[in-house]
């Protein structure tokens, strides 16, 4: 592993998480290790069920418990361990020193308060201010979002999706976190207005030096944003590296084939290439490598064990035991 | 009154609190049932405060005068007069004091009793959900009559002990409403959101989770006014609410069963104002249940 002492605002180690229920145990993630700097953004890329969500949760410590059992591993928050702080300390970082955007801006905003009186209550809620100080700095951040500061006084219903996702944006940046976590800010917001606010978070950040995850299952949004790419496939990363690390020098199978599935408007010579199969049931994950079911590459020895993390530079890493061959390459990497 | 006020503040951001009182009242004025609800609710509530001046207790309200008993309306007596030659207006006028302040405080006392239970019972879930509401099962297995009479004649008949007895009967009812509703809002993402701002729980049942949930709760309140003031009544005529002769609504309606077929006015009247009285709490409850709900807004 490249021991590279950085400044980092997160560092999560070996993480295992697990829903018990009465039908058995689901496998939702199962050591995952993330290594964010200050001001850096990282994407977590998967399909919907591998665990993204339930790790950005895992960093607020708000898996929902029961059924949410963390397990194992550690996850260190800007030198704080968050799996040992007691809920009152939690709940002063919550909002202030990480916040988080939510995939559905129609629900994740109250439907009888005002957007003004939400933004200012994050700011009441960590800022030792007056109401009226609080309010002005929400209507404040309301400006910064983009909306004029009049409307303060309306209700969620009264905005449109992408206007209602700015005022999400503006509660999570109200307080200057030093982490954002965005969980599929776009998934529900149509073509012209993801780029919009994907184009005024990318701003924000900038202006506020907030590192940020990104969680999504769109590797354009990647391309756009982000300055690191995790690869998540059934509660673990298969493929982790800089930018052009994944999109140019694709290791793992499964990264290659998400990029299978993504039509190219270039070249229209070939139908596109899903990947075949579902992803494997989380009370039952296969004993070997998670993706080898599905796994064009696949060989005896991959449904035996699960595949270690192998570092190919100082910044890529990648869970397959092919590699383990000389001169193993993906089809992605050969052309 | 404060419109230069108003208009001073409403450049401010800070002052949108009175934009939203103000939004309420004019979605409110639209609505021409509830406004005749207000209005009679209003005029029931002035009368009740200006009771004695409009009619003397001593002399007039629980004086027999058996020479003029069992009158029909005139000139005199508006409402007629009943069996003790009391005029029955005024026995309506000052009853009205008892019945509006049993309702409203045996409302409000269960409100925020049965109300904090439920909402405790309903956000927290599991034990402490089960342990509320067995006890609620508890009360709701008494019927709500017999446990008003097993409170009352245990702790004696008085107004204050009626209105607890009210109260603790009508606690579950509060409780369970809450609780539902609080079921249906506790797991959306506005209140998981509200948690990744750092809200603790207590801020979140009071600030988020308790607003979305004022529809049921409001025309809980309305329907339970009206029920309390029925109570109240029935206790009444069991002896164990308002001791004679102190006027009270349920108290002259049933005094006045005997002279049915000869005397009709003596329970019509009551019974007037009694429906009244329902009829416009539900009316001005349903106006505010929709007026304070913002996605109705127009």
């Amino acid at each position: 592993m490249a021991e590279n002492k950085k400044d980092l605002i997160l560092d999560i180690k070996d993480l295992v998480i697990h829903y018990e229920t009465d039908d058995g145990t689901v496998e939702a993630v199962n050591g995952l290790d993330i290594q964010l700097e200050y001001g850096k953004t990282l994407g977590l890329v998967g399909e919907t069920g591998s665990g993204k969500t339930t790790t950005a949760l895992s960093i607020l410590r708000l898996v929902p418990d029961p059924p949410g059992v963390i397990k194992n591993g550690s996850i260190t928050l800007d030198g704080k361990d968050i799996l040992n702080l007691p809920q009152k300390d939690l709940e002063s970082i919550r909002g202030n020193l990480v916040s988080m955007i939510f995939q559905d801006p129609m629900t994740s905003l109250n439907p009888v308060l005002t957007v003004g009186e939400q933004i200012a209550e994050v700011i009441g809620l960590h800022e030792n201010i007056s109401e009226k100080e609080a309010a002005d700095k929400a209507g404040q951040m309301l400006e910064v979002v983009g909306i004029p500061k009049e409307r303060y006084g309306e209700y969620p219903h009264q905005f449109s999706g992408g206007m209602k996702q700015r005022v999400v944006i503006a509660m999570a940046l109200a307080c200057n976190p030093k982490l954002l976590i965005a969980d599929e800010p776009t998934t529900a917001l149509d073509v012209t207005i993801q780029a919009q606010v994907l184009e005024t978070m990318k701003e924000l950040r900038e202006k506020f030096g907030s590192a940020m995850i990104m969680i999504t299952h769109d590797l354009g949004i990647i391309a756009e944003v982000c300055d690191e790419v995790s690869v998540v496939y059934a509660g673990q990363i298969v493929e982790h590296g800089t930018l052009e690390d994944v999109f140019e020098r694709t290791l793992h199978p499964y990264t290659e084939g998400l990029f299978g599935s993504l039509p190219n408007i270039e070249e229209r010579r070939h139908r596109l290439q899903p990947i075949p199969g579902l992803m494997p049931d989380p009370t039952d994950l296969p004993k070997g490598c998670c993706f080898a079911p599905r796994c064009k590459y696949c060989t005896e020895a991959c449904t035996k064990a699960r595949p270690e993390m192998k570092w190919v530079s100082d910044t890529h890493y990648v869970r397959c035991s092919r590699y383990d061959e000389p001169g193993f390459k993906i089809e992605r990497s050969v052309q | 009154m404060a419109t230069t006020n108003n208009s001073a503040a409403q450049a401010g951001t800070a002052t949108k609190k009175r934009g939203q009182f103000k939004e309420t009242w004019r979605r409110l004025k639209k609505n021409r049932m509830a406004m005749i609800g207000l209005t009679v609710v209003v005029f029931l509530v002035l009368i009740s405060i200006f009771a004695d001046v409009l009619f003397d207790y001593d002399t007039v309200v629980i004086k027999q005068n058996t020479q003029i008993r069992l009158q029909g309306p005139s000139a005199e007596h508006w409402l007629g007069t009943d069996e003790f030659g009391r005029d029955i207006l005024a026995r309506l006028v000052h009853g009205s004091r008892v019945s509006l302040s049993v309702g409203v405080v045996a409302v409000s006392i269960s409100l925020v009793l049965g109300g904090s239970l439920g909402a405790a019972a309903g956000f927290y879930g599991g034990t402490i959900d089960n342990v509320i509401m067995r006890f609620m099962d508890i009360l709701l297995a008494v019927p709500s009559l017999l446990l008003s009479i097993t409170i009352v004649s245990a702790l004696g008949p008085s107004i204050i002990n009626l209105m607890l007895a009210i109260a603790i009967s009508s606690l579950p009812g509060y409780a369970r409403i809450v609780r539902a509703s609080v079921l249906t809002v506790k797991d959306q993402e506005f209140v998981e959101a509200a948690k990744c701002i750092g809200a603790n729980n207590f801020e979140i049942i009071l600030s988020h989770i308790i607003p979305n949930c004022m529809a049921p709760i409001i025309v809980q309140v309305s329907l339970k006014v009206a029920s309390a003031i029925l109570s109240t009544s029935g206790l009444s005529f069991l002896g164990l609410g308002v001791k004679a002769p102190t006027p009270e609504w349920g108290a002259m309606l049933s005094g006045g069963r005997a002279y049915l077929r000869n005397a009709p006015h003596l329970t019509i009247f009551p019974g007037i104002a009694i429906i009244i009285t329902i009829l416009s709490l539900n009316l001005l409850g349903d106006g505010l249940r929709d007026a304070l709900d913002p996605k109705l807004k127009k």
